[in-house]
């Protein structure tokens, strides 16, 4: 284990300004520790993405935050340079919430699987893109629970045997993609770990997105899902981007989202930016910086007002 | 000057206006400097159904919403059948004689009917009823008319001068046929010059967050928690405060945690079956160490319970929200004074102490509506976020990497908001070593395991000795001591009250701190008592099963009452009278009235 002290500790600087920055490396975002993930599991290539991504985009480890659940995947904060949260399974979209809308100036990366977003988080997934709130969301799909050794999911298909549908799943699966659409996320894509250099840009159109990306990444589990194998997507996946679809088309991206078969597209399906983030709508965040930085207290003047309102 | 002591029950079915006349006799009692105690009886529904408000003014504080009624105002004659029978010589009953019939009359009571197709033959809808009533209460009271001219002209205004005319010519009416046609009762209402302000518990918690310097607060409504959530969105603009109307309680919990570990003071409210959701992310602000604080404000339970009746039934609930062994600090405020003054020592204690905070109200406590004086009301209270780095924007430079979970002596280790350069860390809901490490998985060690544990766990003990210390109220020899906790301070000195009069001294040991709970005053106290008496609104006496667990003290006998209704002074003070004869060690007054 070797101790990782961040780089580069310059100051965020004013809107329009640029200080000198020092240039963050793939390197310099690692974390602590080495991940314990099984060897070929797909949260490996979603790991080195991401590092890819933030250091391209050259942010500072402590101008981001990554939040997670629970779950293999949502071990990743442990494994990056950043500021880091590892909440309780389900939770990490409601965390977030709050951190983002509590410090705007934070970049804020939700990292977990397909349980933990889609199944027990499934209510603050659907509330947190109809609020449209600046997340950038990385789910690993692998469509299997792996850290419990192998139940159904919420996106398991249909008729897959798992110790839990040791007979078949007879349960349709959720199709986050669609589900996103329409829930009003403003940035809607889909990776997969065997396409590294096409996930780092779908993760660095999401961060730089100005609402909320979900990026849903099949991500291969090693382990418990012998069916939706790497083997199984690279064989399926074609980039929307060769099939000429336009992501500002709604019902394309539905029509796109929905496809699942020989051909499972991946790739941007959706994105619209003429939408405010919604700390971009709150009225208390329109001047002061953030709200987590300013001067706490009530003036006598404002108090006398709200004594005066009971008399 | 004889004391003045006047209570005044409005009631009717909900949608009738029952709040409005309420409200503005409160605002004329409270102008007159006079004390205020109200307690609103109101069912789950929005129309329909019993509502009954008692509203109680004397010139001495008000303890609780008393025993009995001077004047009743029956809205329905579902009202008038309820409450008729309970009323006393020297009472006066105002109703409207088109629409309700008295039964049986009770010795003594002045009956004091109107009309109102004579009074205001030509106005339509059914609130002038009240607007009469309130009139002919004011009659008979004494007031004068000048100061509800003038709240009817500032509630009218919108509507225009024909409106306002309208209204205060149907009150002056009622006021005058009131004059010629019935008795007014035999008091004088003083006016002491000082005015004083009114709130309900849930608008001085949610003030109190603001004193303290709340920046985000979230809520799911739920009753009787709600009050808080109103208060603050229609405040957020003013003071700055985030407010958010949340997905479901366990989103609430989280969010506001999320906004605490970035620096907010984050608070959120709920009722007991809000915080149940709440409880395992309660235990993952321990385990991350962020301060937050989660105010429950109780029902009558288990499950959907009794939505709109009072109950202290979730003192184990909140004991033992969550898994595991965690620090946190749960407090039970005693009167809305108390709401208020909480909320920022609290916040002080958390923030110090990097742990969850618990607020345990009650229906009673938080819609009950007390005066206060408005000087008990001052935002100029201290502000200590406790060790916190990078809250101005400060970075001090770290030597050999920042230790978010750094093992200390306190056990208290030093916190760095995210965004601050130099301290980027991790924080885990699962067990970590001293870097924020997780310990649980592969490289899961027994000693570092108990060592972070016993570190979180320490903080307690640095708590305790910042908590002001119970002290007994009332007479140092007396007989009894009556032992609560939370809001039933106020009924308790009333009934204390009334056993004097009867002879029996009786003194009071309110808990206001619950975790840590000072066992050694409380042994000390208690071990002077020739009896002890435990007063809780719930069935199974779960904070004397409490006192019992942490001191070893086993009461002498025990008041409860979990029919939904709050203690009158009178179920007390006949409970200590009962347990005292030696007939029962358990008594369970019954709740007169049906409301």
């Amino acid at each position: 284990m070797d101790t990782v002290v961040e780089t580069g500790a310059t100051t965020r600087g004013q809107a329009g300004l640029k200080p000198e920055r020092a240039k963050v490396t793939v390197k310099d975002l690692k974390g602590k520790v080495d991940p314990d993930w099984c060897p070929g599991c797909g949260d490996f290539g979603v790991l080195a993405a991401l590092k890819q991504a933030i250091a391209e985009l050259g942010f500072q480890p402590h101008e981001v935050m990554t939040i997670s659940g629970i779950g293999c995947s949502s071990n990743m904060p442990g494994y990056l340079n950043t500021y880091g949260m590892h909440t309780l399974h389900g939770r990490a979209l409601a965390v977030a919430t709050g951190a983002q809308l509590a410090n705007h100036d934070l970049k804020v990366v939700v990292t977990g699987g397909d349980g933990d977003g889609y199944g027990i988080g499934g209510n603050h997934f659907l509330h947190s893109m109809r609020r449209n709130v600046d997340l950038t969301y990385v789910v690993m799909n692998n469509q299997i629970y792996g850290l419990t050794t192998g139940q159904l999911s919420p996106t398991s298909a249909k008729g897959m045997n798992t110790k839990s549908t040791p007979f078949g799943s007879v349960e349709n699966p959720v199709n986050p993609i669609p589900l996103a659409i329409a829930a009003g996320a403003t940035y809607v894509a889909r990776g997969f770990t065997g396409q590294q250099k096409h996930l780092v840009e779908l993760i660095k159109g999401g961060v730089q997105h100005r609402g909320f990306a979900l990026i849903d990444t099949f991500s291969p589990c090693v382990t418990y899902n012998h069916d939706n194998t790497h083997e199984f997507f690279k064989q399926r996946t074609r980039k929307l981007e060769e099939m000429g679809h336009d992501p500002t088309d709604f019902h394309a991206a539905l029509e796109k989202g929905r496809l699942w078969g020989d051909v499972i597209p991946i790739g941007l399906f959706w994105r619209r930016e003429d939408l405010p983030a919604l700390d971009q709508l709150e009225p208390v965040l329109g001047e002061g910086g953030p709200l987590a930085r300013r001067r706490l207290g009530v003036g006598p003047e404002i108090a006398q007002a709200l004594i005066e309102e009971l008399m | 000057m004889k004391r003045v002591d006047l209570a005044i029950g409005i009631g009717g079915a909900a949608g009738q206006g029952i709040a409005t006349p309420g409200d503005i006799l409160a605002r004329i009692f409270v102008r007159r400097g006079l004390h205020i105690n109200a307690y609103n009886a109101y069912q789950s529904i929005i129309r329909g159904g019993h509502i009954f408000l008692t509203l109680r003014t004397s010139d001495q504080p008000v303890l609780s919403h008393g025993d009995k009624l001077d004047v009743l105002m029956p809205l329905n004659q579902d009202t008038m059948d309820r409450h008729l029978k309970l009323m006393r010589a020297g009472s006066a009953v105002l109703f409207n004689r088109d629409t309700i019939t008295p039964g049986a009359v009770p010795d003594g009571v002045q009956l004091c009917p109107f009309s109102v197709k004579l009074l205001a033959p030509t106005i339509r809808g059914d609130l002038v009823q009240n607007t009469i009533a309130l009139a002919a209460v004011l009659r008979l009271i004494k007031a004068d008319f000048g100061i509800l001219a003038e709240i009817l002209t500032l509630q009218f205004k919108r509507k225009g001068e024909a409106a306002v005319a309208e209204n205060v010519g149907v009150a002056r009416a009622g006021y005058d046929y009131a004059a010629t046609h019935f008795t007014a009762l035999p008091l004088s209402l003083p006016d002491t010059g000082k005015r004083l302000a009114f709130l309900e518990g849930n608008q001085a918690l949610a003030m109190g967050g603001a004193a303290a310097g709340v920046r985000f607060y979230c809520a799911y409504p739920m009753s009787p928690s709600t009050g808080v959530l109103h208060w603050m969105a229609r405040h957020a603009r003013q003071l700055g405060i985030m407010v958010r109307q949340v997905e479901d309680e366990i989103g609430v919990i989280n969010m506001a945690i999320g906004a605490a570990h970035v620096g907010c003071r984050a608070m959120c409210a709920t009722s007991g079956g809000g915080f149940a959701l709440m409880s395992e992310a309660l235990g993952s602000a321990a385990m991350m160490e962020i301060p937050v604080v989660c105010i429950n404000v109780q029902r009558a339970g288990p499950a959907t319970g009794v939505p709109t009746k009072t109950e202290q039934g979730d003192l184990w609930q909140v004991m033992g929200a969550g898994q595991g062994d965690y620090p946190r600090i749960i407090v039970a405020p005693t009167t809305i004074a108390d709401c208020f003054k909480i909320v920022p020592q609290l916040f002080n204690l958390v923030d110090k102490f990097q742990c969850p905070g618990i607020i345990l109200s009650d229906l009673l406590l938080s819609e009950g509506r007390s005066s206060i004086d408005p000087a008990e009301l001052d935002f100029s209270v201290p502000i200590d976020r406790g060790d916190v780095i990078g809250l101005n924007g400060d970075s001090p430079p770290v030597n050999g990497g920042f230790k978010r979970y750094l093992i200390t002596e306190s056990g208290i280790s030093p916190r760095a908001l995210p965004g601050t350069p130099g301290h980027v860390h991790v924080v885990a809901t699962d067990e970590h070593d001293e870097d924020g490490v997780l310990i649980s998985d592969e490289f899961t060690d027994p000693h570092k395991r108990q060592a972070i544990h016993e570190k979180r766990m320490r903080k307690m003990e640095g708590v305790l000795p910042l908590l002001e210390p119970p002290e007994v109220h009332g007479p140092a020899d007396a007989r009894v001591t009556l032992v609560g906790w939370g809001s039933t301070e106020g009924v308790i000195h009333e009934a204390m009250q009334q056993l004097a009069v009867a002879g029996i001294a009786a003194n009071n040991l309110q808990i206001k701190w619950l975790v840590p709970l000072h066992v050694d005053a409380i042994v000390s106290i208690l071990s002077k008592s020739p009896k002890v008496i435990m007063i809780e609104n719930n069935y199974s006496g779960q904070f004397a099963r409490y006192l019992r667990s942490e001191t070893g003290i086993v009461a002498d006998g025990h008041i409860r009452k979990y029919d939904g209704e709050p203690f009158m002074p009178h179920h007390i003070a006949d409970g200590v009278r009962t347990i005292l004869a030696g007939s029962t060690k358990h008594y369970v007054p019954v709740h007169e009235i049906q409301v």
